[in-house]
């Protein structure tokens, strides 16, 4: 991917999603890692993770449930979905359940709104959901 | 995967390849797929520019700028490579449009990005793709690798003499990245944080080189337009408003979903017939007509054609063709409210009217809307909001100012309905927060 450009740091970004995709998250190691690689300072690469949402410093459940709240989603039952996820797991807004099965997040606009209430476990997108089929959906990734 | 949906009044030109198989690239060759760029080849770049300038293509991801007209900014000579941006960032609250672009018809917006760079005399391209979309990304990483293989991009495509490269770019997670110079900070591996212009990107963009960004939309339309001829694109729409548009129909609507119907399309035929009217028999409050950040319009403003210029007079904007569409239920104070913690969380902090602004809006509805509201707030709300407005670096304050200033104006007595401790008149709010009053 670096020849795609005429900065190393320019792979930054999708690098730091990549790498959590397999670590689960961006430990020292991880950043102090990929800050060497790309002649970056350490604070550098904090600096950028912590711009970006969906970058994290402190690990997640092996499935992280994003539920979002935005307009299309919260006229169409987006919250009461949320509040259900929260019960169902035991747990609130970025919290994880103690197995480290799920954590559970509130999320801004995923692209779904034609398909409201929607989520995302992980990269899938779950869409058109009711409490029922949130159920559903929790208990396949739960059972696989 | 998104479900898709189709309406008699659709013109299909972007979505004709929707369900189609055309992620395969030999099935997009039979769907005259790269046409469009073999034509290109074979045309004066100036040539490209004003086909595109005389179809009436304007800036799907918004702004509403005429594409040709972008294009014919960048200088003939630079010193430094000239690059194409496509932004495919897709964050704005009601928007779901080019993902099913990426899905369904990914070589099209290569196809898009080549000619635009043959219209420029740009060698590169790069197509940005928000991080949630990771799937969409996989498509893209799969179209583009299936392109080189058959010679369709990089060195001599298509046995012409002229290089052309296309990359592929994942984000992680950020609205404001969507912002064209936001996204050329975040392409370079920083922060997305705006740039100051002028210099516009056309003259110094991405690693200061002059810089063409369109929306997926946009360069989606460009290979129809090679083929269709400027003509035939320009009178699908009114005047200076040529094309179809991606509508993202949602809210309580009985049939949700992205239709293509033509520019200037009536907003009550798209709500009534295309979306087939409003939930449970119930009657329309609102509509937000292109994504949040534009002002809201009342049940009795949605006789409008829907297109830039239309929308303008209407004290509206087209945006990004997200239209969500609230019932008499919905309460206004609450959802001025959810759009303002949305852009308070996007705000990236850089300008303080934003950053303060957003966050002093958020405070305010919070506690008004959980029945801790005092008279003074309703002008705070307005106040706060016009002192954002044209004062910050980017439009996103624009984009959080806009709504809240139209809601409190068309529905002021909703706001009244909560004052001085009296409970939201449409759902339980439990306690009351104890937050700030500003000053």
């Amino acid at each position: 991917m670096l020849t795609h450009y005429p900065t190393k740091r320019s792979v930054l970004v999708p690098t730091l999603l990549y790498a959590q995709d397999e670590v689960g998250y961006l430990n020292h190691e991880v950043i102090h890692e990929i800050a060497q690689r790309l002649d970056l300072t350490d604070l550098e690469v904090s600096n950028v993770i912590s711009y970006y949402s969906m970058l994290t410093t402190k690990p997640r459940g092996k499935f992280n449930v994003q539920v979002c709240t935005n307009i299309a989603c919260m006229l169409r039952g987006g919250e009461e979905l949320l509040d259900h996820c929260k019960q169902k797991l035991g747990i609130g807004h970025k919290g994880t359940t103690p197995d480290g099965m799920f954590s559970l997040e509130e999320v801004e606009c995923i692209g779904a709104c034609s398909w409201a209430p929607a989520a995302q476990v992980n990269y899938d997108f779950h869409e058109n959901l009711t409490a029922e089929k949130m159920d559903k959906v929790l208990d396949e990734y739960k059972n696989n | 995967m998104a479900f898709l949906v189709s309406h008699p009044d659709e013109i299909k030109v972007v979505s004709k390849r929707f369900g189609k198989g055309a992620t395969d690239l030999d099935r997009y060759l039979e769907l005259d797929g790269y046409k469009a760029v073999q034509k290109a080849l074979g045309m004066q770049p100036d040539a490209i520019v004003n086909l595109v300038k005389d179809s009436g293509l304007r800036g799907r991801g918004g702004a509403g700028f005429n594409t040709g007209m972008k294009w014919s900014f960048v200088p003939k000579q630079s010193p430094k490579p000239k690059y194409i941006l496509c932004n495919g960032d897709e964050s704005e609250p009601g928007t779901c449009k080019d993902r099913l672009i990426f899905e369904h018809d990914p070589h099209s917006v290569i196809e898009g990005v080549v000619i635009a760079g043959i219209a420029t005399g740009s060698h590169a391209g790069y197509i940005y793709i928000r991080g949630e979309y990771r799937y969409l990304l996989e498509i893209m990483q799969k179209a583009i690798k299936d392109a080189y293989a058959r010679g369709f991009l990089g060195k001599n495509i298509f046995g012409s003499g002229y290089d052309f490269e296309v990359y592929w770019h994942g984000g992680a997670g950020a609205y404001e990245v969507g912002e064209e110079s936001a996204l050329m900070e975040s392409l370079e591996g920083k922060r997305g944080i705006p740039r100051i212009r002028p210099p516009f990107p056309a003259v110094v963009g991405l690693w200061g080189g002059p810089t063409v960004i369109n929306n997926a939309e946009t360069l989606a339309s460009v290979p129809h337009i090679l083929l269709g001829g400027a003509e035939w694109f320009a009178k699908l729409g009114p005047p200076k408003n040529g094309g179809t548009r991606l509508f993202c129909l949602s809210g309580h609507l009985n049939r949700p979903g992205v239709y293509e119907l033509p520019m200037g399309y009536n907003l009550k035929k798209m709500i009534y017939e295309v979306g087939g009217g409003i939930t449970n028999g119930r009657s329309l409050k609102a509509v937000v007509p292109g994504g949040s950040s534009c002002p809201v319009l009342t049940a009795g403003e949605i006789d409008v054609s829907m297109d830039f210029d239309s929308m303008m007079k209407a004290g509206t904007m087209l945006g990004s063709g997200g239209v969500v569409v609230a019932d008499d239920t919905t309460c206004m104070v609450k959802f001025a409210l959810r759009i303002t913690k949305f852009y308070q969380h996007e705000s990236c902090g850089w300008c303080i009217p934003c950053r303060e602004g957003t966050d002093w809006l958020k405070k305010t509805l919070t506690r008004f809307h959980s029945g801790g509201g005092v008279k003074k707030d309703i002008d705070n709300i307005q106040y706060l909001s016009e002192n954002m407005l044209g004062r910050t670096f980017c439009p996103l304050g624009d984009a959080a100012a806009m709504p809240m200033i139209s809601i409190v104006k068309k529905f002021r007595k909703e706001f009244e309905d909560h004052l001085e401790g009296k409970p939201c008149p449409f759902e339980k709010t439990g306690t009351v927060e104890e937050l700030p009053v500003l000053a």
